[in-house]
């Protein structure tokens, strides 16, 4: 029989450290478009921050789910007939790289108003905006791509390849669209000067995300399909 | 003490905010709560449906045909609405009964106060998740009133059955439609509500309150949504999937050369192996969203009425979370004589044999505990016991199904309703009785009345050992389950034995009204609650009032000192040490 | 009240024993080479389960009698050895229990599935409709006609679909709606749903396997005893899934050559 004395409750490493924030985020972490700050140091991660992997995490899961339905479905059925893949996707492709890149030159500037550096010159929300633009641009295309593959006759029906071509690119494109409306409210709330910190590095993870999720996906549909 | 104001939003004083799209994760607890229970009435009553017809198949049961014309033309069920029937009573009492009421509802309530927060992190997806859940519901109750009814292809929603539209037999058209969009709907719910849990549990705790110092029921609900997670993560595209071949011509579950009422059907090439191993890998798990909750619950409210710790906190935690882990590996057991091939039936039969390793540790450290406690009896306690024994049984019969040999008698027999029932079904509706009986001074600042749940108590554990344990000796004489009537001539000796199950199962359905009736009156008229009824530890008998204010503890944060379950403590004041208290014990219990 | 609560569960699990020691409600005799297996096994099983079952349900009883008439100046006891003892019993008795369960079991599973059928084994076809079993015997020339889903007509009896006109190996083939079967010959039964899934369960054979629609399984069994068993199906079809039966006769030798002439001479 084990004789502890409990310890102290372990809250950080000072005493006088503000408990770890809660209900709504707290409010502390807000970043002033001005670039007057308030930084809050000793913050526990900020609950988007931690809630953001488990939303990647689960759309891992339904996107894996998917994949091995196609693997399965390849192996099932003698009707597996190889399409070739619009090549706007590629042009598509490079758009949403472009896109997240635009977001993460925005995302520095922010981060520079955080650290203290004042810089006149630096206008995140313009880079937000691109990036929020080349999103809706990337979603465009895909529809473009949509459009091209029923030119040629194929629809969700016609064969399971085509099938999975709409099903997947639809339910990413789905994704991304949830993605530009986070981006959407982070514009939003940067010319408010409402932004949290760990909204804009949550909406950044997410929206990279989608990148890498997209290139899975071609992949994917130009190694099966 | 270490407590620090908080700053909250003002609480809201428009009606629709405070209790119809209300952020507060206390009413959105309630919410879920009040779901549940008209959930549970609505399925107890198809089961009552479906009992008389199975244990009369010609009784008119009068007024049922105002429901359906042609599913009870006058009041007489048709094998095909028996299977409606049967169809929607699993899939409400799997989907918004268990996985709402022990997690849902339960764990909104109490894991942010259990874990010291004043709410959710994303009080709008919380909101989300519950209205997105009952979206879900209506929509499936709403296939009781369109076209020809709700489906009858099982809630495992089997394809091709499933996903070859109304040519399969009636509900399969509408009916299939408006099932699978609304447990796709119930998915997104869910995973919201998932997103909140996990967030809340990893970044809520309030100081001093560390992962181990979580009380049981927080890191059941913990584990829950990480299963909830990715299980309901897997269901919802092949829900999608499934609305897809149905309305949309599409063949991902249907082969080719199908001939269906006469008529080839236009598809090709799917694979009808396919929609099950999706949907069990989701369903395994499912299993286990509704049970570990259950366990969560049943740990935590037996502590205060042990007036001692469990054996031993992490022993208890490390098997629940080995159970969610084992439950992805096993989930081809459903599957056996599915014609997946015979080599995987045996992998899949191993893990599923090893499941039970956690189990039984489960289970005895709950016996193990209860060796030499002060058992306290009052109604969360029997109901927490009467779960032990009730788990303890349906437990063991996996045993059985968890072989592939014996599975070729077992498979689709009643043995597997009985097993299925009682661990899942049973067991986690003792669970739900027990957090109720528990937790209801807290949630309305009264208590319960104790000789109304001590009665409902008796009625339904005997009833449901009653209802329940033949199933398994019909299973055992080859009686298959989803049987509208029975023709054959080997099940006839068996109907005595039906007719005992539905008389039993009238009166255990009767008996859960005495309990509505208790939560009712108790609601309004029942004693007023002390501040500590049980003389529990953990948080949430720390909160100013019952119910606690709306920031949960009254504009300061607690702050935490103890392991929870802290009961019978030598050298302490009294027998047991809040979670809050600052008092310096030693203990000698499990401390870490 | 708690001392009442010990006796239910004691009297509950001694009731629930009651039947399954005394055969109430058993399974039909075996009829197969293959269920003795299954059926040691299923003893097995329920030797270890009921004695796990009694066991712990008669502890719990007892701890519950025990343990609720402590008194609240009465110290709390620690289960000796703590929770390390039952870790380490939950892995030796359980896991050892288990294992063995299933190592035994794999014998009596691979007896069914991972053996192939001999090639003397009797081939028959057996294809599950909604709501209905059909069968069909190659006839003399061994050898099944190709299946022409198109040709699928209820009301001319081409339950199979075969071209009868155009198909050599359909000319002899003999199609029926009643299975029989030579007692103490290899049946190799080739399994093929037209529609849905199904399921082929004779509890007496101690055979269940589902139909696959879009995938053509097998299984193979030996009969042993001369009867007329039921063929029923347990995978959910449909409104008339519980109506869907066939019934299977176990001949002998010379029965069933006589019961095949007369259907060829039906076709």
């Amino acid at each position: 029989m084990a004789t502890t004395v409990h310890e102290p409750p372990r809250a950080g490493r000072e005493d006088d450290s503000p408990p770890r924030p809660s209900g709504n985020g707290g409010g502390r972490n807000l970043i002033p478009a001005s670039g007057d700050l308030r930084a809050v140091k000793r913050y526990s991660p900020p609950p988007a921050f931690t809630g953001i992997w488990v939303v990647l995490a689960s759309i891992t899961m339904t996107f894996l789910a998917f994949t091995s339905a196609l693997v399965v479905r390849q192996g099932s059925g003698s009707d597996w007939r190889h399409l070739t893949l619009p090549r706007v996707l590629y042009l598509n492709t490079l758009v949403l790289f472009a896109s997240s890149i635009a977001l993460e030159i925005g995302r520095r500037q922010v981060r520079a108003f955080f650290k203290g550096v004042k810089d006149r010159a630096a206008n995140p929300a313009r880079w937000l905006s691109i990036a929020l633009f080349l999103g809706l641009l990337f979603v465009a295309g895909q529809v473009a791509a949509w459009l091209q593959l029923r030119s040629r006759g194929l629809y969700l029906a016609t064969g399971p390849n085509s099938s999975f071509f709409y099903v997947l690119t639809a339910a990413h494109a789905v994704h991304v669209l949830g993605g530009l409306g986070g981006l959407a409210r982070v514009i939003r709330k940067l010319k408010q000067s409402t932004l949290r910190k760990s909204t804009l590095d949550a909406t950044a993870h997410y929206w990279h995300f989608m990148d890498g999720l997209w290139v899975y996906l071609l992949w994917l549909l130009w190694m099966k399909l | 003490m270490h407590d620090v104001p908080v700053h909250h939003h003002a609480p809201p004083t428009s009606f629709l905010r405070k209790h119809v799209f209300s952020l507060d994760h206390k009413v959105i607890g309630k919410q879920y709560y009040g779901l549940a229970l008209i959930a549970v009435f609505v399925g107890m009553i198809l089961s009552w449906l479906m009992r008389i017809h199975l244990g009369w198949t010609n009784l008119a049961i009068p007024g049922l045909q105002l429901l359906s014309k042609s599913g009870a033309p006058g009041g007489i069920i048709t094998p095909e609405y028996y299977l409606q029937l049967m169809t929607m009573h699993a899939t409400i009492m799997v989907f918004f009964v268990l996985t709402t009421a022990p997690f849902a509802a339960f764990g909104n309530y109490f894991l942010p106060i259990q874990v010291g927060a004043e709410d959710m992190p994303f009080p709008h997806f919380n909101m989300m998740s519950f209205w997105v859940t009952f979206i879900g519901f209506v929509v499936l109750m709403s296939s009781f009133f369109v076209g020809d009814g709700p489906t009858l292809g099982g809630w495992t929603q089997y394809a091709p059955l499933s996903a070859v539209g109304a040519v399969s037999g009636p509900g399969q058209g509408t009916g299939v439609v408006l099932w699978a969009t609304a447990i796709a709907i119930f998915c997104i719910g869910q995973l919201l509500g998932s997103l909140n849990f996990i967030t809340t549990t990893l970044d809520m705790r309030t100081r001093g309150m560390s992962m181990w110092r979580l009380p049981f029921s927080a890191w059941a609900w913990f584990i829950t949504s990480i299963m909830g997670l990715t299980a309901f993560a897997v269901l919802m595209p092949a829900c999608i999937l499934l609305i897809l071949d149905h309305v949309a011509g599409t063949s991902f579950f249907v082969p080719g050369n199908l001939v269906i009422n006469g008529q080839i059907q236009p598809h090709s090439g799917g694979s009808t192996l396919l929609w099950q191993h999706l949907f069990w890998f989701f369903g395994h798990p499912e299993v286990y969203i509704a049970i570990v909750p259950g366990m969560g619950i049943v740990s935590h409210v037996l502590t205060p009425n042990l007036r001692r710790p469990l054996l031993s906190h992490r022993v208890m935690v490390y098997s629940m979370g080995a159970l969610a882990v084992l439950s992805y590996m096993v989930y081809g057991h459903h599957m056996f004589v599915s014609g997946m091939n015979p080599v995987s039936s045996l992998v899949f039969s191993f893990p599923t044999l090893v499941i039970t390793i956690p189990s039984t540790i489960v289970v005895l450290i709950w016996m193990g505990s209860l060796y030499g406690a002060k058992l306290r009896i009052n109604s969360p306690s029997l109901f927490a016991l009467g779960f032990i024994s009730m788990f303890i049984t349906g437990g063991i019969s996996g045993f059985f199904l968890a072989q592939p040999s014996i599975d070729i008698m077992l498979h689709a027999t009643y043995f597997v309703v009985g097993h299925f029932h009682l661990v899942m079904g049973v067991a986690a509706m003792f669970g739900i009785f027990a957090g109720t009986y528990f937790w209801f001074p807290k949630m309305f600042g009264r208590m319960m009345n104790e000789t109304l749940g001590k009665i409902h108590f008796w009625l339904s554990f005997v009833g449901a050992y009653c209802i329940f344990m033949p199933f398994h000796y019909l299973g055992i004489a080859g009686n298959v389950r989803r049987y509208p009537a029975f023709t054959d001539d080997y099940l006839q000796p068996l109907i005595p034995l039906h007719r005992f199950i539905t008389v039993a199962a009238v009166l255990t359905g009767i008996a859960q009204f005495i309990f509505l009736y208790n939560l009712v009156h108790s609601r309004f008229w029942g004693k007023p609650a002390p501040e500590n009824p049980w003389e529990a530890t953990s948080l949430e008998w720390s909160t100013p009032s019952s119910p606690p204010p709306f920031d949960n503890f009254g504009g300061k944060l607690p702050t935490v000192y103890h392991d929870p379950h802290q009961y019978g403590v030598e050298g302490a004041s009294a027998d047991y040490v809040m979670q809050t208290s600052p008092e310096q014990i030693k203990s000698g219990h499990d401390e870490a | 009240m708690a001392k009442l609560f010990a006796v239910t569960i004691l009297l509950i699990a001694i009731g629930s024993a009651i039947p399954i020691l005394r055969h109430t409600w058993d399974a039909p005799p075996d009829i197969s080479t293959h269920g003795t297996l299954i059926d040691e096994q299923m003893s097995d099983t329920m030797v270890e389960a009921g004695i796990s079952f009694l066991v712990s349900q008669i502890l719990l009883a007892f701890f519950i009698w025990k343990f609720s008439s402590s008194r609240p100046s009465d110290k709390i006891k620690t289960f000796p050895g703590g929770a390390k003892t039952i870790v380490w019993a939950a892995f030796l008795l359980v896991g050892t229990e288990v294992l063995a369960l299933g190592v035994f079991g794999v014998k009596a599973w691979a007896n069914v599935y991972l053996t192939p059928p001999s090639a003397n084994a009797l081939p028959i076809q057996v294809q599950a409709e909604q709501f209905a079993f059909y069968f069909r015997y190659p006839g003399p020339d061994g050898t099944f006609g190709p299946v022409h889903p198109e040709m699928i007509n209820g009301a001319t009896e081409n339950f199979f679909g075969i071209d009868q006109t155009n198909d050599a190996d359909s000319k002899d083939d003999i199609v029926t709606a009643e299975m029989a079967i030579p007692v103490n010959r290899e049946i190799h039964l080739l399994m093929h749903a037209k529609d849905v899934g199904h399921s082929f369960f004779v509890p007496e054979l101690r055979v269940q396997q589902d139909f696959v629609p879009g995938l053509d399984l097998s299984v193979h069994f030996t009969a042993t005893r001369i009867g007329r068993y039921e063929i029923v199906c347990t995978q959910l079809c449909g409104l008339g899934h519980y109506n869907m039966k066939a019934y299977l006769s176990v001949l002998s030798a010379q029965n069933y050559d006589d019961w095949l002439k007369k259907q060829a001479a039906l076709q």
